[in-house]
């Protein structure tokens, strides 16, 4: 039998029986449809969280006082044994680093703002006028914190769109004079509104000089210390350059700890990669059943259609080509089925983006191509016992039955 | 040279316990050309003869040599071949694939045995001008009368010009007038040249052949020739 009969010929057998044709295909569609939804759940999280930790800033590499890595015995740790401070200073000196293209040191507490009798609680960030740029923060009205040094903090503030909103309203902010703590700042610059987001919220943020925040605070540790690299590349080669320096000057002591952007990030974006391989492995499942339902329906066929099969092989049809032509049948319930599935995949996919605009869900591309072929082979595979078994028949046993 | 040439066939069944022989020590020849009719009561043999001679089934002793060739020896690839090309099936229900139309239908041989469409088309033409049914190319058996499913049936037969034609109980499900149609189109291709056995339970359908064969337990009973 010719190829192109061969498929004609199964595709009137499918359609010659519409309503187990429908099942069939539905239970593939279905199949398919959790695939692809699921795994663009599943990737959206992924691209969600990279997203949103890559708006932290680019090319960050972060010292943390103290230490988190177990290392070696040194002498110098028998003889102190709290870590020193890091302090302005060192933030600083790795200012003169050949990596580094931007350094902010950061100083963190909570204090009390107050305005024309209206009083709330933020949280304060002492740093210097690099801090904005690195952490890719924007200004909506008013300029960053002044070039100076960074010892000598000025008594000035920036403050976050929602606190200018709730102390302000429809006054003017920029310039006015605040108390925070015991300070009275100038305001001179106000953030633009940004939403939720990793870490802290820009919102209810306000940032002053960073020895003005140690101050304040009677502390001098920093919290952080954020160095921006030059390039992707040159995030390694700054991390080991910031090691370096900075045990120096903390007298051969390796008390900081050094974490990069790029570590936090590939930690995700693994961890959240292997819930989407997981999630696929369970939509996978309702694939291999469908694989199972397309074969009983083909047993169902070949035992509903048992005296065809005696008639094509009284007129000279050979045990291949009854093979064929179910297997054929098989294949094109689980293609359509597949097909199906794919649009109804995307289709949901398309709705989950339109409800949560925030949340990119997109399909992998690995993930349709392995559920549309799982699809495919698990039909095909299915669909090979009943082929054999009506390839099998007795021809004059079949043509008895009627 | 016969065109068939049976010789000591034996065909037997288990049923249960008991080993049923449906046939048994059979010999048989039969001439090209020749029309036979098959007679005999219920369980006599007859439909095992005639599914032995359409190589649906296969004797557990004997040979079969079908125009000078051994038959019974062919892989059920090759027998599948000889089906196709030198033998033509008409069963008593029919037996027309009912999601395919009656041009379809006809054409179904010469599907399975992958002929090219144009020609496919070419001969279903005529076929269906030569058996009166142009005006029912495409409708399905359902849509069909008896006489007109029979007369599709036929059409297919012998849609590949086989040398043999097996009927079982042709009119078996059609009243007495369309049945003499049939039996009387069954003629007309016997006439010219294709060889025709029939099985049937009707003494005077069986009294039109030129030769009787009365089975009886699976042996022939009689062999008779009828000289016009």
């Amino acid at each position: 039998m010719r190829l192109a009969d061969t498929l004609r010929f199964a595709r009137d057998a499918a359609t010659g029986y519409p309503m187990r044709t429908t099942l069939s295909i539905l239970a593939m569609s279905i199949g398919v449809a959790a695939v692809v939804i699921l795994t663009a759940l599943g990737d959206g999280a992924r691209r969600y969280v990279v997203g949103q930790f890559s708006s932290l800033g680019t090319n960050l590499v972060i010292v943390l006082p103290g230490r988190s890595g177990t290392g070696g015995f040194n002498p110098a740790n028998a003889i102190t044994s709290t870590p020193r401070d890091l302090t302005v200073d060192d933030a600083a000196s790795l200012k003169r680093l050949p990596g580094a293209r931007r350094v902010a040191p950061l100083a963190v507490g909570t204090s009390e703002i107050n305005y024309g009798g209206k009083l709330r609680e933020v949280m304060v960030a002492g740093s210097t006028a690099e801090f904005i740029p690195i952490r890719n923060f924007e200004l909506a009205q008013g300029k960053a914190l002044p070039e100076e040094d960074w010892n000598r903090g000025s008594s000035v503030a920036i403050i976050g769109a929602k606190i200018r909103d709730e102390l302000f309203a429809s006054e003017a902010a920029l310039g006015q004079l605040i108390r925070l703590g015991d300070r009275r700042l100038r305001i001179i610059g106000v953030l633009k509104s940004t939403g939720q987001g990793l870490g802290m919220n820009t919102d209810e943020l306000v940032i002053v000089p960073v020895s003005l925040a140690q101050s304040m605070f009677n502390s001098n540790t920093l919290f952080r210390i954020m160095i921006e690299a030059n390039t992707r590349d040159a995030i390694p080669a700054t991390k080991e350059q910031v090691l370096e320096l900075l045990k120096q000057r903390h007298r051969g002591e390796e008390d900081v700890t050094v974490i990069t952007q790029d570590a936090v990030l590939a930690t995700f974006d693994k961890l959240l990669g292997a819930l989407t391989l997981g999630v696929a492995g369970i939509a996978a499942i309702s694939l291999a059943v469908a694989g199972i339902l397309v074969m009983n329906v083909m047993l169902v066929a070949v035992t509903q259609r048992t005296g065809e099969i005696g008639l094509l092989k009284a007129l000279g049809a050979t045990a291949r080509t009854i093979r064929f032509a179910f297997l054929a049948e098989a294949a094109m319930l689980s293609a359509v089925g597949a097909l199906v599935g794919y649009l109804l995949g995307q289709l949901g996919a398309f709705a989950l983006r339109q409800f949560f605009p925030v949340f990119p869900a997109y399909p992998p591309d690995w993930a349709v191509i392995a559920g549309l072929s799982t699809a495919l082979a698990t039909g095909l595979l299915f669909g090979v016992m009943p082929a054999r078994r009506a390839a099998q028949l007795d021809p004059v046993q079949a043509l008895m039955k009627r | 040279m016969a065109l068939i040439e049976l010789s000591g066939i034996e065909r037997s069944f288990l049923l249960g316990d008991t080993t049923v022989h449906a046939l048994a020590g059979l010999n048989l020849q039969i001439a090209a050309g020749e029309y036979v009719a098959v007679m005999g009561p219920s369980g006599s043999g007859k439909s095992t003869l005639l599914n032995l001679l359409g190589l649906l089934d296969r004797p557990n002793a004997g040979t079969y040599k079908l125009e000078g060739r051994d038959v019974t020896t062919l892989s059920p690839e090759e027998q599948a071949t000889v089906r196709s090309t030198r033998i033509g099936f008409v069963f008593q229900s029919f037996h027309l694939v009912p999601r395919l139309s009656a041009a379809e239908n006809i054409a179904l041989p010469m599907t399975l045995a992958g002929i090219p469409s144009a020609e496919r088309d070419k001969r279903v033409s005529q076929a269906l001008k030569d058996f009166g049914l142009e005006n029912r190319a495409d409708h399905k058996p359902d849509q069909l009368s008896g006489g007109q499913r029979q007369r599709v049936a036929i059409a297919r037969a012998t849609i590949m010009q086989p040398a043999l034609i097996l009927a079982d109980e042709p009119t078996g499900n059609l009243d007495r007038h369309t049945g003499e149609e049939v039996i009387n189109l069954l003629e007309a291709l016997n006439a010219r040249g294709v060889t025709l056995i029939v099985v049937t339970h009707d003494q005077s359908m069986g009294a039109r052949a030129r030769r009787q064969l009365v089975m009886e337990d699976g042996q022939l009973k009689s062999d008779s020739r009828t000289t016009t």
